[in-house]
């Protein structure tokens, strides 16, 4: 190729030290916020979209949109129960667990409170997410008060340890174990029997069936069956499309994502296109020179444009190293927020995954192309005669 | 008698600031002989520059034609003067004008890296431009760890490393010392002697258009005096130089 090669523009990036390095920064600190967002974003998601089994029905009361709103009667679980389709453990039991959700406001450890989902599931809950696993104490005994929590709402909420009693008005529940669900929607959960739950908010009947269904075939055979039963009046969800119907709170936060950091991104833009100005105009008499040499405009644009970019990709790679740290050590703890279906919190942790730094490469490779085109199109067009004058 | 290689035409070179219309080249005509070595000189502002720049094919004039062996520059696209300079000219500048990241030999390859020769042909053609110009131990010196001198003689080894018949000067010796400018002004004579290229050069200093086997001299955008050297070596001579510049 005739072109300019590419250890000049390499090495005027090393010459101009001061101004390559806070360029790098500039454009390091807009990609690390920007990741930072997203990832906040992200971590959402997952928590959703990793929730819930492609094999597993959410049986709920027709048109509603999540549990909360649904009501299911006692007299319809056996109904349910007795559809075809429905897997058996191996005791020949069917893997099956009525439900019932309700939301409660507690005290935070911070201050405030907030609301948290409680769950009350029949013997077959926890194997019915074999995500979930048990990581202190014991499970509940079905018929007591017992409860056990999701290790990221015990570190969040008062009275949450093991050993410890969880209070709502006259409701006393003791925790004697802790668990974790893989950042699936139950980490966000505090988990007790469903009987013992009737009995204690006084409820005629469940928010929800979950069954498991032995395949794809037998998934859609069951949904039929309940959809076709009249009495029931109820409808059969696969579990991941309710989840990802859910999604939508994250998508606020990703359009912040997307707005903070476009926002962010045009001003760096900005700073990317002064230090390639100025690099362009401290170089005028070389630009010309070059340019009388034989070097045609397109190669002096594409030299100018490639060093913007390579300035704008250092800034992109420590930005990447900047919101791998800050999500590692600053921002490794979980955090929470409401979930608009349910209005209950949802507990997540920031996730920064290998797509979400390749956006940020790819973003900070944008900027640093609108950034160098402008100044690398006035190196490219200005006049040879009146540029070999300049001096310096 | 020499074919030239240099026909300027008739040139107008006018120049628009704000409403006003600066004439720099009035209708100008010259020749040029293959293997001439010419000197331009003339006040500030005659227009000597201007008609170096035109030569060279990094300007165009308003009006008239230049040739430059069978090409007509004046007609030529933004492109295709590109691709002509590259092959058919060598710059040398009064501030040598290298480029200061790179080495003195990476700053003769550059105008080698418009051609089509391999990486081993445009070493050895660097290498055997930078011996020309005596510099062979500076091969990896920046132009900051070389005087003057040194960066002016690594300009002209850039100038020559394509081989192109024309070398234009603007005032190769006006930013050094006069022993410094004296080894400038040795050495483009060799390059015309020994290696028969047409040099023009645009000069202030009589010492250095003494040098030249012909002298133009411009006064307000019109050839005021053309001299050609008679004498054994074919020389203007200092004292002729510093009259004709003085206008006598």
């Amino acid at each position: 190729m005739l072109g300019i090669p590419l250890k000049y523009n390499v090495r005027n990036l090393f010459v101009r030290k001061v101004t390559t390095t806070l360029t790098v920064l500039g454009i390091a600190l807009v990609v690390a916020v920007f990741l930072c967002v997203m990832a906040l974003g992200e971590g959402l998601t997952r928590v959703f979209t990793a929730s819930g089994s492609e094999k597993n029905v959410l049986v709920l009361r027709q048109n509603s949109q999540s549990e909360l709103q649904s009501g299911l009667g006692r007299d319809q679980i056996p109904l349910i129960r007795a559809l075809p389709g429905i897997e058996k453990d191996a005791d020949g039991k069917p893997l099956v667990s009525a439900e019932l959700v309700v939301v409660l406001n507690l005290d935070k450890r911070d201050g405030g409170s907030s609301n948290v989902t409680i769950r009350g599931v029949e013997e077959k809950g926890m194997a019915l997410r074999p995500q979930m696993k048990l990581t202190e104490g014991r499970p509940f005994v079905p018929g007591t008060s017992e409860v056990i929590v999701a290790e990221s709402v015990a570190k969040r909420f008062k009275g949450a340890e093991v050993g410890q009693e969880i209070r709502f008005g006259a409701y006393r529940w003791k925790v004697v174990g802790h668990f974790d669900a893989g950042g699936t929607a139950p980490d966000s959960e505090i988990w007790t029997d469903s009987e013992g739950m009737l009995n204690t908010f006084q409820r005629g009947g469940f928010s929800s069936v979950l069954a498991r269904t032995t395949d794809r075939a037998a998934r859609d055979q069951f949904i039929a069956g309940v959809a076709g039963d009249a009495r029931l009046a109820l409808e059969g969800k696969v579990e991941r499309t309710y989840y990802d119907d859910q999604t939508s709170t994250a998508a606020p936060i990703k359009f912040l994502g997307f707005f903070v950091g476009i926002v962010m991104a045009i001003g760096a833009c900005f700073g990317a296109m002064n230090t390639m100005y100025a690099a362009v105009s401290s170089r005028t008499r070389e630009i010309a020179t070059l340019r009388a040499l034989g070097f045609s405009r397109l190669s002096i644009l594409f030299s100018f444009v490639l060093e913007s970019i390579a300035l704008a990709f250092i800034g992109g790679v420590v930005g990447c190293a900047l919101a791998f740290l800050l999500v590692k050590v600053a921002l490794s703890g979980v955090t929470g927020t409401t979930n608009f279906a349910t209005f209950a919190e949802v507990v997540f942790a920031f996730r920064l995954t290998p797509q979400l730094l390749l956006t940020g490469i790819v973003f900070s490779l944008v900027m640093g192309f609108f950034g160098g085109l402008f100044p690398a199109g006035r190196a490219a067009f200005t006049k040879i005669t009146a540029a070999l004058r300049q001096v310096g | 008698m020499a074919e030239p290689l240099i026909r300027i035409e008739n040139v107008v070179k006018q120049y628009t600031r704000d409403t006003q219309v600066l004439t720099v080249l009035d209708g100008l005509s010259l020749e040029v002989d293959k293997g001439e070595f010419v000197a331009l000189m003339g006040p500030s502002g005659s227009g000597k520059t201007t008609l170096l720049n035109l030569i060279a094919g990094i300007d165009r004039p308003t009006s008239g034609r230049i040739l430059v062996g069978a090409d007509e520059v004046s007609s030529m696209s933004e492109g295709a003067l590109a691709k002509w300079r590259s092959e058919n000219v060598g710059f040398i500048f009064q501030l040598y004008n290298l480029v200061p990241v790179l080495t003195a030999f990476e700053n003769v390859e550059l105008p080698l890296l418009l051609t089509r020769l391999s990486k081993a042909e445009r070493k050895k053609q660097a290498e055997t431009a930078l011996a020309v110009v005596a510099l062979s131990d500076r091969l990896d010196h920046y132009p900051r760890q070389l005087s003057g001198g040194q960066e002016q003689r690594v300009a002209i080894a850039r100038a020559i490393a394509t081989d192109p018949a024309l070398l234009v000067a603007d005032e190769p010796t006006g930013d050094l010392d006069s022993k410094s400018g004296e080894e400038i002004l040795v050495l483009l004579e060799r390059l015309h002697s020994e290696f028969g290229k047409t040099i023009v050069m645009v000069t202030h200093d009589p010492k250095a258009a003494a040098r030249a086997h012909r002298l133009v001299h411009l006064d307000k955008g019109v050839l005021k005096e053309d001299v050609r050297a008679k004498g054994e070596k074919g020389e203007i001579g200092v004292a002729a130089a510093a009259a004709i510049a003085a206008g006598k």
